[in-house]
């Protein structure tokens, strides 16, 4: 595989107000593979999951310096429309967060609104195709009129994932998507994220060790809004450089 | 509560539990109090006001001639001139003049009888004299007297005489000022509160608007009453005593209601929500119009109804765009002057005749059935609403 560069940072500054939570971070994120921040509470892991589809815009006072860019273009210039990146940047949340309403309805929703399919039998083609992507199609696809919030809690997270599949994004976001899950849902929607590889680039945000070395190919170490470390997951896991790192995995502190 | 083990029941504990059992005891003792005023303040209303939903009818005989066209007392016989209403006969033309084939024939209606016949059948107490009570009797005795239903309460507007005084225009008046207060009210007060809630960034100024609104919420309405005077009759030359000056008054007032309530049931959305519709690139607008908006619909319905409610009985700054007035006639457009119910039973409270008195507490009821008939909507829909997802 070649490793292209799907999404990277350089050199990016994070200021709530006065107060700096990220500093100088820069990594590049490889097409096609899955990269876990893992890190302590508070470290800024997923303040930096949410610049890169720009939710951090909606909190007022906060700045954002250095570069952050899709496909080599800035997400902050004229050309990228905040909208699109969130299309093209997909996000799944920590807590599953499906639209109150029918289970059809959450997956069809973002691709109406972006003018993907046609009302229809397009639409309910798309519907179906990214329930089976997220693997859940088996469970709800008789039943596609029924409220989102009638399934568990492992289903709307799966279902939070196929309404972001919709849109055919580039790249997911995934902010502890496992953490409000048991051990059986969790582990589906590892499966998952193995499975979604192929399609997209994945970013995931975990405060599960095991489940950052089970899932990706490449983990980033965050400590005190800085980037201790990034490389192979193996080599995180086995050899890190720093001693930090080290002191981490192994549950010495955090 | 089990306390059969424990040996020695400490004292304190016992203490604790009467204290409990007596503070229960208030508890009810209050709920009871309020209820039996609420029972008092009903039972009161629908003894007074029942029996002017029935109304004294006499069936006699019509003669339509040239005489009775221009004097309708002439239209009865003179034996029952003074007992039958004045104001029904003033109809007497009219049907002459509605329909011509009528003149110079006899014919039998059931006539709405004067207010003394009516308080005498109902054995209350009247002005007619001993010789008129014995006509009275014969007519009974012939069964050409007796109560039907009043449906002249409903169909008539106001009136200086009691028995065909009815809620008509005021409750036309009522209808039209409710309509101009939502359509005021409703779009102005739901877009401000999205505003603020959704897209103000939040400063000084939009801090010092909040408190604002919280304030005028809590206003004396009078002073609603004297800004509708200011603005939309001074200033904007709306016709004085209007349903129009009235409705936009009423709006003003209940302003600040609807956007409260608004704000707090677009506040009730969780923020999870929002970021579910931003993440996948909803932009603000469409955030709002297709997931908060839909969500807090069912708050911002009941907070509405709940401000009409307020506003239809509401009396005081109607007194100050002049809606208390006697409205005989059913307003024909909405710049035409009109009255209120709340209005009306003032009117009618204030009379010196004693007929009024039934009239005012069953106007008391219409005005209080269609407040429960607001009120059960507004559970009805917010009901139907919440399920529906």
């Amino acid at each position: 595989m070649t490793a292209s560069i799907k999404m990277k940072t350089r050199d990016l500054d994070f200021y709530y107000g006065d107060f700096l939570a990220l500093k100088k971070i820069s990594i590049s994120f490889v097409a096609n593979q899955v990269t876990a921040l893992i890190g302590p509470s508070g470290c800024g892991k997923s303040t930096y999951i949410r610049c890169l589809n720009r939710m951090n815009d909606l909190i007022p006072g906060v700045k954002v310096e250095g570069e952050i860019a899709l496909d080599e273009c800035d997400i902050y210039s004229q050309e990228m429309e905040v909208i699109e990146l969130r299309r093209r940047v997909g996000m799944v949340f920590q807590k599953p967060n499906p639209f109150p309403k029918s289970i059809y309805e959450n997956v069809a929703y973002a691709p109406r609104i972006h003018g993907l399919a046609r009302k229809g039998s397009e639409m309910d083609e798309l519907v179906e195709g990214s329930l089976q992507k997220a693997g859940l199609w088996d469970e709800v696809g008789y039943r596609l009129t029924h409220p989102a919030t009638s399934l568990s809690g492992g289903q709307q997270q799966r279902l939070c994932i196929a309404r972001a599949l919709a849109m055919e994004p580039e790249v997911l976001l995934m902010d502890e998507p496992a953490s409000a899950l048991d051990p059986i849902a969790t582990q589906k929607i590892e499966e998952l994220i193995h499975e979604l590889k192929n399609r997209l680039t994945i970013i995931i945000v975990t405060h599960n060790m095991q489940q950052a070395a089970r899932v990706s190919d490449s983990t980033a170490f965050f400590y005190m809004g800085e980037l201790v470390e990034i490389d192979g997951t193996d080599k995180i896991f086995t050899r890190p450089e720093k001693k930090q790192t080290e002191e981490y995995i192994t549950g010495r502190f955090g | 509560m089990n306390n059969t083990e424990a040996s020695q029941p400490s004292k304190r504990l016992q203490k604790r539990y009467k204290a409990e059992k007596r503070f229960k005891r208030y508890c009810i003792t209050a709920l009871l109090l309020a209820i039996s005023f609420l029972v008092v303040f009903f039972f009161s209303l629908i003894s007074k006001g029942a029996s002017a939903f029935r109304q004294a009818e006499i069936l006699t005989e019509i003669a339509f001639h040239e005489q009775s066209r221009q004097m309708p007392l002439a239209a009865v016989n003179e034996d029952l001139r003074h007992l039958v209403s004045r104001g029904w006969l003033r109809k007497v033309p009219m049907m002459l003049k509605e329909n011509p084939k009528l003149m110079d024939t006899v014919q039998t209606y059931w006539v709405v009888a004067d207010a003394e016949v009516d308080q005498y059948l109902k054995g209350k107490p009247n002005k007619l004299r001993p010789r008129q009570k014995k006509v009275i009797e014969r007519l009974k005795d012939e069964g050409r007297v007796k109560l039907n239903f009043n449906v002249y309460f409903f169909l008539n507007g106001d009136s200086k005489m009691p028995e065909i005084a009815g809620i008509k225009s005021a409750l036309v008046g009522t209808i039209y000022v409710l309509f101009l207060t939502l359509i005021f009210c409703f779009p102005v007060g739901v877009m401000t509160a999205v505003y603020l809630e959704e897209f103000a960034p939040d400063n000084r100024f939009t801090q010092a608007i909040e408190v604002n609104i919280n304030n005028l919420a809590a206003i004396p309405s009078i002073l609603y009453g004297l800004l509708g005077l200011a603005i939309f009759i001074n200033t904007f030359h709306v016709p004085r005593s209007s349903a129009l000056a009235g409705g936009l008054t009423l709006g003003l007032m209940t302003l600040p209601v609807i956007i409260i309530s608004t704000r707090t049931a677009i506040r009730a959305v969780p923020d999870s929500i929002r970021e579910a519709a931003l993440g996948v690139g909803a932009s603000r607008w469409q955030m709002v119009l297709h997931h908060v908006l839909p969500l807090s619909f069912p708050g911002i319905l009941t907070g509405t109804i709940i401000g009409l409610a307020q506003a239809m009985g509401e009396t005081a700054p109607l007194l100050i765009v002049g809606m208390m007035a006697f409205i005989p006639d059913v307003p024909g457009s909405l710049t035409q002057a009109a009255t209120v119910l709340p209005a009306q039973i003032y009117t009618w409270s204030s009379s010196s005749l004693r007929p009024f008195e039934a009239r005012t507490a069953a106007a008391i009821l219409v005005l209080l059935v269609v407040l429960l008939l607001m009120n059960a909507l507004a559970v009805f829909l917010r009901q139907k609403f919440q399920r529906k997802w």
